[in-house]
This record gives structure tokens, C-alpha cells and sequence, in this order.
């Protein structure tokens, strides 16, 4: 029966992304028989092509998927190489978890208040400072480089990268190698680089290319923090999916097309980037400088890393204040007066929604940790899956959601299914399925099997290692990846506006669509709410293990 | 005996279920009753919590009446709305839409009626509380910019563009009375002025308030938009923003998103002029702690636009006779004049008072509309809204000349 | 009927090649209590003949040859049939599991009820020397009471013949020779073939049977 496991796993990724695509690329060519379209024609992409700043836009869009990759790498890589095995490490490395916690858009949000002229931080050194009565008139948010969009995308980029390299350690020799390079001489930094780094980046490539799709696609933080004249391509596509004048819907399917462009165009760039990097190392490597005097840079990762923590909570407890605030005028360091007003008008009617956010959540976590650990037990007995089984498991995450959802709702609709709430768990499971996968694999492969062995010359049948042997001492990581993947969940917005159609309603959904009313008091809110739920998914599984396996010492290394 | 019971039965349910093509609210009787039991999906505009609460008393009170269930579908712009009609239409879901009732006018609403996808036409007339609506002296009540309704779309509330300031920095005497004033206030107070980034509604709306006053015949921006005459008509306008935009805020590299985010920068200081549809907002805003008590609202003499908003029904709506409920109640003078309440949402009524019954009319009296909200007399005169073909071209031409700023 | 011909462990054409090279060749018979020793260099693919018996071979060699256990070629058999008792380098104690959890583990179902395999489980420990360790977390043990536990684990099991990878060479010198004289003398008592992989010649000599040399 595991047999079929990743088969499942293909067809359930692969299916509603093939589907997706048709009803995306088709229109881009000119074929929508319900608007008219009957003919395959180049006009869409002559059209989307002519749209003003379109140039500027991509290239926002594809710069954000390489520079804050790159940026976010190279601080994981410092960081670790630096200050690994101290109990520095062991306190950011607690951090992570919680930090993954927190949405997209809600990290983006609390960085606007904290960063805008007439944010946290100005409010802080204002009047006596600056002598601002009133805020400058300065473009830090939305300002035209993308800076501060980037900054968004990186605080969040970090934390994931930091996981998936936490999850690739124990499969190198951290310490033996640590120990080798400083006997040789060299520094701690350079050590970690030239001999470690390598090893680690190999597992971790894939969960890089993932952060270069979403970042070169991602639209609620675009539209947050990124430029708007002209915004990121992502923020434009999902303008043009929702143009009345619906005769643009198929520039809108060209202009999904190019998007995909970009997205490739900019996993192409950082191919071309590792190999100049691999280069370069092994130049640097080659000399034999020993890069002894790296204090600096030591400090430098440390301080970087710590800023992006801080950031985020900072942000979130600007956010929590504002949520409780009320009337709260620049240059106040603190609100005027608190009031509980915008709580007691939002509790009320958060009952539907979090049911909904929590069930969906918890099913489709449930239906793909299913399924990765039936494909990856599985995949031990055939031989680990060939690269193209890889492809199919990273497709909903290489291809902007914004260019497959809304042809995947055109193909459910043809299909008769309506907004319910099995197609919302299932259109969910396919982009948890390949974060929990990212998130397990390493752990997995990287189990003993010599214990499996001794397992099955005690006799033991292959369901029974499993279950009582395997899964149970991956347990830790078991449930962090599903905390993982319930925070995928949790944070969707785009498939749940669509697929949901307003009958199925998610805190996320709720959050957006009042966002969009710029009100601080009611963002402050939905932030909190949409940040507690994947903590608390977090909590569960730090706790869980802990408390299950609390007289066994060796069960509490992750 | 057996196919007598059947035959009774077979009449009972079709004189009490009138199917989907059948729904005549003429017979209103029969409309009440189809619609108890039903749930009516309102797709309506979700980032105001004054206005989601005012959804949700009006839901309550739906439930209590008539047994229907009103589900607010919170959208952040009603193109997604239409977006889905299209999609289900493509699909060929020609019954049992997922949307019942929409929040909409202008371009949405041409849209919709454009590519058949409401509806009607001549429901709205046939409302029982269509008698107190006042469609003599608000000609938007019947065309909605410049688009006649055919009775596809209730009336639902009035705005009128109205302009804000905080008296505590800006004084009265200083206030610009015309768009013209406008460039010369900018001048004088750069950084201290913006309008949202088009195609955003309000956006657009400064727009077309700068194309009704300062283009040379205004009667041209009533008819469709013909293809020669577009850069002649429209030069004012873009020579004027040309004019403008250094002395915007954040020198129009940027711009805000929408009015909510507009009211946010004038609580924060950044903005000293606002302006928004309602001309309750700002009482309503102050009533929320979102704005300081010193705000208050200004207007042009010459006019601003004004407009009605209303509710639709596509043509595949499942609950079909509870949105027409819906619809009916959101007329009746109950609900409109607790909307007008500043403290609830503080929107325009469309409703005659002189319509109404001498209880009603009390409703509307009492009404304390705010100490920023300009009396109605105070308003000002009324400038029409422009045909929507114009409002496309116009944010296509703005998009091109200001959408890259950088 | 099983005689000293068909009782023990015999190899018969083992051939094991790594991309059409062949590592190791061994026609070989254990009789039961015995050992038959396999040295070679480290990397020579001395554990893979382990590896090929014991029914976990890595799919990048290629394996043949019959392994006739108790009358029976068990070549073709799945691992968790040939009923083979391993031991690797390291302890390898389910880590999740109590010292006794561990043990009561291994037994075969025909021992039923709680009571009964408890009791089994610390007369197993008393053994080897390890009386009221049932309860133990297997972390807290030191690398000899490991290795104990991990003997009595895979006897209790009650295995067809022993696979041993290494088993004494993480342990210091002193306890080498306790827990080899150990294991010998249980496996003789068992009357259970013995295949040991190693590079110590210590170890060989003290295993007294035949040695393979590879590589």
C-alpha cells in the first residue's frame, strides 16, 4: 500500500498545478471560449507587453527573488559558520520556530510601522531628536528601489533558511570539521565556508529555490512594503485578473505567462550565481589564507540576525499596541488612550473563520504528512525518487499561485465542484505537501538505518519499524514539519479567496480584505490572530516531544 | 387515491416554490415566502468595520424577519466579484451562483449590465419600498454614471465628494474652494496633499472632479468617449497634474492606497487635505478614535460628483428572492436611517423624507450627523458623474504617464 | 533432519560485486557455537557480506550466492524472516524505548503477557550482569552496559545465527575483552553460528574459528 504513496503524491500535486497552468497558459494565447476567445493568437502578450513601466516591473519582481535570496544565504551562512555550537546559537535557534510563525503579511505590516516616517521608530526619536512636529515627507515604504520590500521579503527568508539548515546539520560533521579547520589554522568563519558550507548548501538548494519563487512572486508583501509606481509585476497581475473590463482577462493569463518567465529567469540567475560562487570559493580556498581576524564578521552575522528578530517581534508588538489603541497621533511614543473596542467589535465574529482556518489546517497537515511519510518510506525501498519525482514536488511552489489558481477555479468549476470544503483542504495540500516535504526529508535520510536493520534481524515486520521504531524517534521533527505546514495553511490567501469563494472564510482572508481599509487598529488585530495560530502549532510541537520522551535523554536532541 | 395525494402534492409545491426563472417581485407574497429559509451571499466591500457591523445588524434583523440568512462576503475590491460571475459564467454555471447580491456601481455595474451577467431588468421598481425612494430629485438613483439602470440595481445610499482637514493645522480661511485653489494650496503646502493611486475608486474620483471642472465642455464627458476627441477633452486634466505632482506628498513617487490609508495619514499628520464619498466619514472616523475631534469637512461651490451606490443581483444567483428581501429592506426607512448615523456608518439616504411617514420622518430628524459632517444645505451644488468609457481611458492615459514615476 | 552437515550457516558462491567488480568471495561453513572470522583494510566491503546475509544490502551492489540456514536458502528471504542477530559498532539502543523496553522488544510473540515477558526481559539482564536495569533511560548507561544490553537484546530475540559489524571496536581496551569473551561465550551456549567482521586480529583470535581475508 505505501506503494502507491508517492504516486498519490503526484497526482495530487500535480494534477490541480497541470490544470491550473492549461486555464492559464491557454488564455494567454487567446483561447477562452466563454469570453469569446476561440483562436490562438499572440495578441494577449502583444497587449500585456505595451502596459506601461512593464519593464520596471519585472525586473522588481525578478531582483527580489535574487538579491533577497542571495542576502539571506549569505547571513544564514555567516551565521552559522560563525557562532555554531554556542549557546548563542542554541537561543536564535529557538527563535526560528516562532519567527516561521508569523504570516508574511503581518511581518509586513509591523515593518511599515516601525520603518514609515510616521512609524515606531521616527515616533521614537521625535521631536526631541529631530524636531519633527509633523513627519518628513521621506519614501522609506513603497520607496522606488524596492528596499524596503526587500527588507520584508528578507526578514521572513531568513528564519526559514535557518531552519532548513538546522534540519541539514546533523548529516555533516559540524564539529569534526569545525575542530579540522581550526587545527589547520584557519578561521572560524572561513573554516565553516570551505569545508562545512558546501555540504549543507547541497541539501538545502532546493529549499533556496523554493524562497527564490516566492520572493520573485509573492504579492501581499509587494503590495504591503513594495514600490507602487510602478509595483512589483505580481501586485499588477492579480490588478489585471480582477479587471472589470473582463476582455483583459487574457493579457492577465499573458501577463501570469511572464511572470513564469521571470521566475525561471531568476533561478536561472542564481544558477549561474552558484557556479560564480563555487569559483570563487575554491580561488579563495586554493590561496591558503588563513581569514583568522573574522571577529568583525563574526559580530556583523550575529547583530544582522538578531535585527531581523527583533524586527519581526518589534513589528508584531507595534501591531499588538495598535490593536488595543486609541486615537494614537504622531509624535506619540505611546497611544493617547487604550481601548479594548476594536477587540470586542472583531471577537464576535471570528467564530466562523478560525473554525474554518483551524479544520483546514489540521486536514490538509494531516493528508500530507500522510503522504510524505508514505512516500519517503516508500522511496527507501525503491531507491531514493528520481529528480523528475522532485520536479512534480516542487511545482506548486516554482509556479506563481497567482497565474495557476485562478485557472485551477475555472477547472474545478468545469468539474462541478463548488466552494466546499474538501476542495479547500485539498487545493490547500498542495502547497503544504511540499513545505512538509522540504521540511522532513533531511531529518529523514538522515536516520540510521542500521537501527531498521537490527529491527528486522529481531524480526520485526517493515509496518512494524515504522511505527514503533521510526516515527516514533523522528517525532520531533515529524512535528515540526507539520507545524510547518499548518503555517502554510493558515497563511494562504489567494486559493482561499478563490477556491473558498467567500463561503469558506479563513482568518487570512479576513485579515486581507480588512487590511484593506488601512485601519492600524483592525490590522494590529487580524496580525495577532493570524500569528497565534501557527505559534501555537509551533508550541505543540516543541512540547509534545518533550513531554512524551521526558526520561529519555538522548530524545531531546532535536 | 394514491395519485390524488400526488397530483395535491405536485400543485402544493409549485404554488409555494416558484422556480428561479419565475421569481416576479410584483408578487411580493410569493417572494417573502420563497425566501424564507434561504442563505444570501452579499459580496460587499470589507474594510470599513463601521460598515461590516452595519451588515451584520442588517443580517440579524433579515433573520429575525424573514428567516433569511445573510452572509457578509467581505471583499477588498469588487472586481473580484465580477471576476467570479465571469468565471462561473464561463464555466456555464448558468444557476446557483455562489454570489447573490453584489455592492456595486459605475464602471462595475456597466461592466455587469454590459456583458449580461445581472439579473432583471425592472426588479428594483417593483420593490415594495421603492415608493419612499426619492428618484425625482437624485438622477443618479435611475442612472448610474450616466448608465441607466433599467432597474437591474437598488439604490442603496448617496455619496457626494467632500474634502477634510484638521482645523488644529490647517485653518479654514486657507482652504482651497476649487480645483484651481487646490494647485495653489499644494504649492504653498507641499508634501501635504496626495489622492490615491488610480484605478482605486476614490483615485479616480479626484480625477474625474479636476476633468468635470476645468475641461472646456463638460456635456462631452456625458456621452461615450469618442476616439479623436479623447486628448483634446482630457488636456486640462493632465496638464494640471503635470502641474501638480512635484508638490504632491512623497512628490508623487508614491501614493496612498486608498482612502482609509488617506484618513491614516491625516491622523498622522503627513496629509492636511483628504477627501472621501461619504460626508459622514470623518464623524464617523472621529465617533472610532481614528481621527482627532478638530476634523472637519469643506467643499467646492462650484460642485463636486456625486453618485448613488447600489446592490445588484447576477443572473445566476442561487437565493435569488432573499437578495430581493435584502434589497427591499435595505430601503426601508429603518435601516436607511440608522445608516445615515454617524455612529454606525453615518452614508446618505436615498430615500425622500417627504415620502415618509411622520414616524420616519422623526428617525431622520433626530439624527445627529456629526460635528464634522456638513449640514445637507451645506453640501454645495452636484456635478454629474462622467460615462464610465471616459474613467477607462483616463486611468489607461494616467497609468501611462504617471504609473512609472520613477 | 538436521546433522552436522545442514546445521549452521553456510555460504555458498557469495559473490558480491560493486559495478562489475567483485569485492568479496566467500564458500564458507559456520557451524553452530562457531565463528568464522572476515578481515580486510578499512573500505575493502568486509560489511557487506554482513549486509548481504542480513538482508539489507545496498541496491548499488550486487549480490549472489546461497545462504542455507537451517536446511533452507535464505538468500531470497526478506531481512525481517532470516531471523538474524546483529550487532553493529555502535549499541544502537531504540533510544525512545526503556533498557527493558528495548529487550521485551526483541522477544518473539510466543512469549504472551506483560508479566511474562518482564520477567524474561531481567532474567536476560542478570545475565549479563545487569540486574534491575529495566527501567533505565538507555542514554545513562555507560558504552559497556550498552553493549551488554545490545547482546541480550539479540539473543533474547532468539536468532538463527549472529552478524556482528565491528561490535568492540569503540570500546576502550579493558572492556574489549570482557564484552568479546562475553558474546563468544554466549553464542556458544546458544549453539548460534557466528559471523564476525573485523580488523583487529585480537578480535580473530579470540573468535577461534576460521578466517576470511578481503581486499
Amino acid at each position: 500500500m505505501l506503494r502507491f504513496a508517492p504516486g498519490i503524491a503526484i497526482a495530487l500535486l500535480a494534477l490541480p498545478v497541470i490544470g491550473g497552468l492549461a486555464g492559464t497558459i491557454l488564455p494567454a494565447f487567446g483561447y477562452l471560449p466563454a469570453l469569446g476567445g476561440g483562436e490562438l493568437s499572440l495578441e494577449p502578450f502583444m497587449t500585456v507587453l505595451g502596459q506601461p513601466g512593464l519593464l520596471r516591473s519585472s525586473l522588481i519582481a525578478l531582483a527580489a527573488g535574487v538579491v533577497t535570496a542571495a542576502i539571506s544565504i549569505v547571513l544564514v551562512a555567516l551565521f552559522v559558520g560563525g557562532w555554531s555550537e554556542t549557546r548563542t546559537f542554541h537561543f536564535i535557534q529557538s527563535l526560528v520556530s516562532p519567527l516561521l510563525a508569523v504570516p508574511h503579511a503581518a511581518a509586513a505590516f509591523g515593518l511599515a510601522f516601525m520603518i514609515a516616517p510616521s512609524g515606531f521608530l521616527a515616533r521614537l526619536v521625535s521631536p526631541w531628536a529631530t524636531g519633527w512636529e509633523r513627519p518628513p515627507d521621506w519614501l522609506i515604504v513603497n520607496d522606488p528601489l524596492g528596499l524596503s520590500f526587500m527588507a520584508g521579503l528578507i526578514v521572513k527568508e531568513v528564519p526559514f533558511l535557518l531552519l532548513m539548515t538546522l534540519a541539514a546539520l546533523p548529516q555533516v560533521p559540524l564539529s569534526a570539521s569545525n575542530r579540522l579547520a581550526a587545527s589547520l589554522g584557519y578561521g572560524r568563519v572561513a573554516g565553516f565556508l570551505f569545508t562545512t558550507w558546501p555540504a549543507i548548501y547541497r541539501q538545502i538548494r532546493l529549499a533556496v529555490f523554493a524562497v527564490i519563487a516566492f520572493a520573485s512572486s509573492a504579492v501581499e508583501v509587494a503590495y504591503i512594503l513594495g514600490p507602487t509606481t510602478p509595483a512589483a509585476l505580481p501586485v499588477r497581475l492579480v490588478e489585471w485578473m480582477n479587471d472589470p473590463d473582463l476582455s483583459s482577462r487574457f493579457m492577465a493569463s499573458a501577463g501570469a505567462v511572464l511572470q513564469l518567465g521571470i521566475t525561471l529567469a531568476a533561478l536561472l540567475i542564481w544558477l549561474a550565481l552558484e557556479k560564480l560562487c563555487g569559483m570563487t570559493m575554491m580561488h579563495f580556498c586554493e590561496q591558503g589564507r588563513r581569514y583568522r581576524s573574522d571577529r568583525l564578521l563574526r559580530l556583523a552575522a550575529l547583530v544582522l540576525i538578531a535585527l531581523t528578530a527583533l524586527i519581526v517581534f518589534g513589528g508584531l508588538a507595534v501591531l499588538a499596541l495598535w490593536s488595543v489603541s486609541g486615537l494614537w497621533q504622531f509624535p506619540d511614543v505611546l497611544p493617547d488612550a487604550l481601548s479594548l473596542r476594536g477587540w470586542m467589535q472583531t471577537l464576535p465574529r471570528i467564530g466562523n473563520p478560525l473554525v474554518t482556518t483551524v479544520t483546514v489546517g489540521l486536514a490538509s497537515t494531516l493528508l500530507s504528512t500522510l503522504i510524505v511519510i508514505g512516500s519517503l518510506a516508500s522511496g527507501q525501498r525503491d531507491g531514493n525518487g528520481t529528480r523528475w519525482k522532485l520536479f512534480f514536488l516542487y511545482l506548486p511552489l516554482l509556479v506563481p499561485q497567482a497565474g495557476f489558481v485562478f485557472g485551477l477555479k475555472l477547472f474545478l468549476t468545469h468539474g462541478g465542484v463548488g466552494a466546499t470544503w474538501a476542495a479547500l483542504v485539498l487545493v490547500h495540500t498542495v502547497f503544504v505537501l511540499p513545505y512538509i516535504f522540504l521540511s522532513l526529508s533531511a531529518p529523514w535520510r538522515a536516520f540510521d538505518t542500521r537501527y531498521e536493520a537490527i529491527a528486522a534481524g529481531l524480526g520485526k515486520s517493515g509496518w512494524t519499524t515504522l511505527l514503533v521504531i521510526r516515527l516514533p524517534m523522528l517525532s520531533r521533527a515529524i512535528l515540526v514539519a507539520c507545524a510547518v505546514g499548518f503555517a502554510v495553511s493558515v497563511g494562504q490567501y489567494l486559493p482561499t479567496v478563490l477556491i473558498g469563494a467567500g463561503r469558506l472564510v479563513t482568518i487570512t482572508t479576513e485579515a486581507v480584505a480588512l487590511g484593506a481599509g488601512g485601519n492600524r487598529r483592525v490590522i494590529g488585530i487580524y496580525a495577532f490572530l493570524q500569528m497565534l495560530l501557527p505559534f501555537l502549532g509551533f508550541a505543540f510541537a516543541a512540547v509534545v516531544p518533550t513531554l512524551l520522551f521526558r526520561n529519555r535523554r538522548a530524545m531531546k536532541i532535536a | 387515491m394514491k395519485m390524488l395525494a400526488t397530483a395535491l402534492a405536485a400543485l402544493a409545491m409549485s404554488a409555494t416554490h416558484l422556480s428561479a426563472a419565475e421569481i416576479e417581485p410584483a408578487n411580493w407574497d410569493a417572494v417573502l415566502e420563497d425566501a424564507t429559509g434561504e442563505t444570501v451571499y452579499w459580496n460587499a466591500w470589507g474594510g470599513s468595520e463601521n460598515i461590516n457591523a452595519y451588515i451584520g445588524w442588517v443580517g440579524d434583523e433579515l433573520r429575525e424577519r424573514y428567516g433569511v440568512k445573510l452572509v457578509h462576503v467581505k471583499l477588498d475590491d469588487t472586481a473580484n466579484a465580477v471576476a467570479s460571475v465571469v468565471t462561473e459564467k464561463a464555466a456555464g454555471k448558468n444557476e446557483n451562483g455562489a454570489i447573490d447580491l453584489i455592492w456595486i456601481n459605475g464602471e462595475n455595474f456597466a461592466s455587469m449590465k454590459r456583458q449580461g451577467l445581472l439579473f432583471g431588468p425592472d426588479w428594483a421598481q417593483k420593490l415594495p419600498n421603492w415608493q419612499y425612494v426619492d428618484a425625482e430629485t437624485k438622477p443618479t438613483i435611475t442612472t448610474d454614471f450616466t448608465i441607466p439602470t433599467d432597474g437591474m440595481e437598488s439604490p442603496w445610499g448617496m455619496a457626494k465628494l467632500v474634502f477634510f482637514h484638521d482645523s488644529a493645522r490647517t485653518g479654514a480661511s486657507d482652504l482651497p474652494d476649487s480645483a484651481d485653489e487646490l494647485l495653489q494650496w499644494a504649492k504653498a503646502n507641499p508634501g501635504r496633499f496626495s489622492y490615491p493611486q488610480p484605478p482605486d475608486f476614490i483615485g479616480s474620483t479626484f480625477l474625474k472632479q479636476v476633468l468635470s471642472e476645468k475641461t472646456a465642455d463638460p456635456q462631452k464627458l456625458l456621452q461615450p468617449v469618442k476616439a479623436g476627441e479623447f486628448a483634446a477633452v482630457t488636456k486640462p486634466l493632465f496638464d494640471y497634474l503635470d502641474d501638480l505632482h512635484p508638490h504632491l506628498w512623497r512628490s508623487a513617487k508614491a501614493f496612498p492606497k486608498d482612502y482609509p490609508s488617506m484618513s491614516q495619514l491625516l491622523a498622522d499628520g503627513e496629509l492636511d487635505i483628504t477627501f472621501a464619498f461619504n460626508p459622514a466619514e470623518a464623524s464617523a472616523a472621529i465617533a472610532n478614535d481614528l481621527l482627532p475631534d478638530t476634523v472637519r469637512s469643506f467643499t467646492f461651490s462650484g460642485g463636486t460628483l456625486s453618485n448613488t451606490h447600489f446592490v445588484a443581483i447576477p443572473y445566476n444567483a442561487a437565493a435569488k428572492a432573499g437578495a430581493l428581501v435584502t434589497a427591499n429592506f435595505l430601503l426601508s426607512p429603518e435601516a436607511q436611517a440608522r445608516k445615515q448615523d454617524p455612529n454606525v456608518w453615518g452614508d446618505p439616504t436615498v430615500l425622500a423624507i417627504e415620502k415618509l411617514s411622520g414616524e420616519d420622518r422623526a428617525r431622520f430628524a433626530e439624527l445627529d450627523l456629526g460635528i464634522a459632517t456638513l449640514k445637507p444645505e451645506q453640501l454645495g451644488p452636484t456635478l454629474p458623474e462622467p460615462h464610465p468609457s471616459w474613467m477607462a481611458m483616463v486611468e489607461e492615459e494616467w497609468a501611462a504617464r504617471y504609473g512609472v514615476a520613477n | 533432519m538436521p546433522d552436522e552437515t545442514t546445521a549452521g550457516l553456510r555460504l555458498d558462491a557469495v559473490r558480491i560485486r560493486l559495478d562489475g567488480r567483485e569485492l568479496v568471495a566467500v564458500d564458507s561453513r559456520v557451524r553452530p557455537g562457531e565463528t568464522l572470522t572476515v578481515m580486510g583494510p578499512s573500505g575493502s566491503g568486509k560489511s557487506t557480506l554482513l549486509a548481504y546475509v542480513g538482508g539489507f544490502l545496498d541496491p548499488v551492489f550486487a549480490g549472489e550466492g546461497r545462504v542455507i540456514c537451517g536446511g533452507r536458502d535464505i538468500a531470497n528471504f526478506p531481512a525481517q524472516e532470516r531471523h538474524a542477530g546483529i550487532l553493529f559498532q555502535d549499541p544502537l539502543l531504540f533510544p525512545h524505548m526503556s533498557v527493558g523496553g528495548n529487550l521485551v522488544f526483541a522477544m518473539p510473540g510466543t512469549i504472551a503477557g506483560k508479566p511474562a515477558r518482564r520477567a524474561r526481559a531481567e532474567a536476560a539482564l542478570a545475565d549479563v550482569g545487569l540486574e534491575g536495569f529495566y527501567d533505565r533511560d538507555p542514554d545513562t548507561l555507560s558504552g559497556g552496559q550498552k553493549a551488554r544490553v545490545a547482546l541480550a537484546r539479540v539473543l533474547l530475540a532468539e536468532p538463527n545465527f549472529l552478524l556482528l559489524d565491528e561490535p568492540f571496536s569503540k570500546l576502550d581496551m579493558q572492556l574489549r575483552g570482557q564484552i568479546r569473551t562475553l558474546v563468544f561465550e554466549r553464542a556458544r551456549r546458544s549453539r548460534l553460528p557466528v559471523i564476525l567482521v573485523t580488523h583487529d586480529e585480537a578480535d580473530a583470535s579470540a573468535a577461534g574459528g576460521d578466517v576470511i581475508e578481503i581486499g
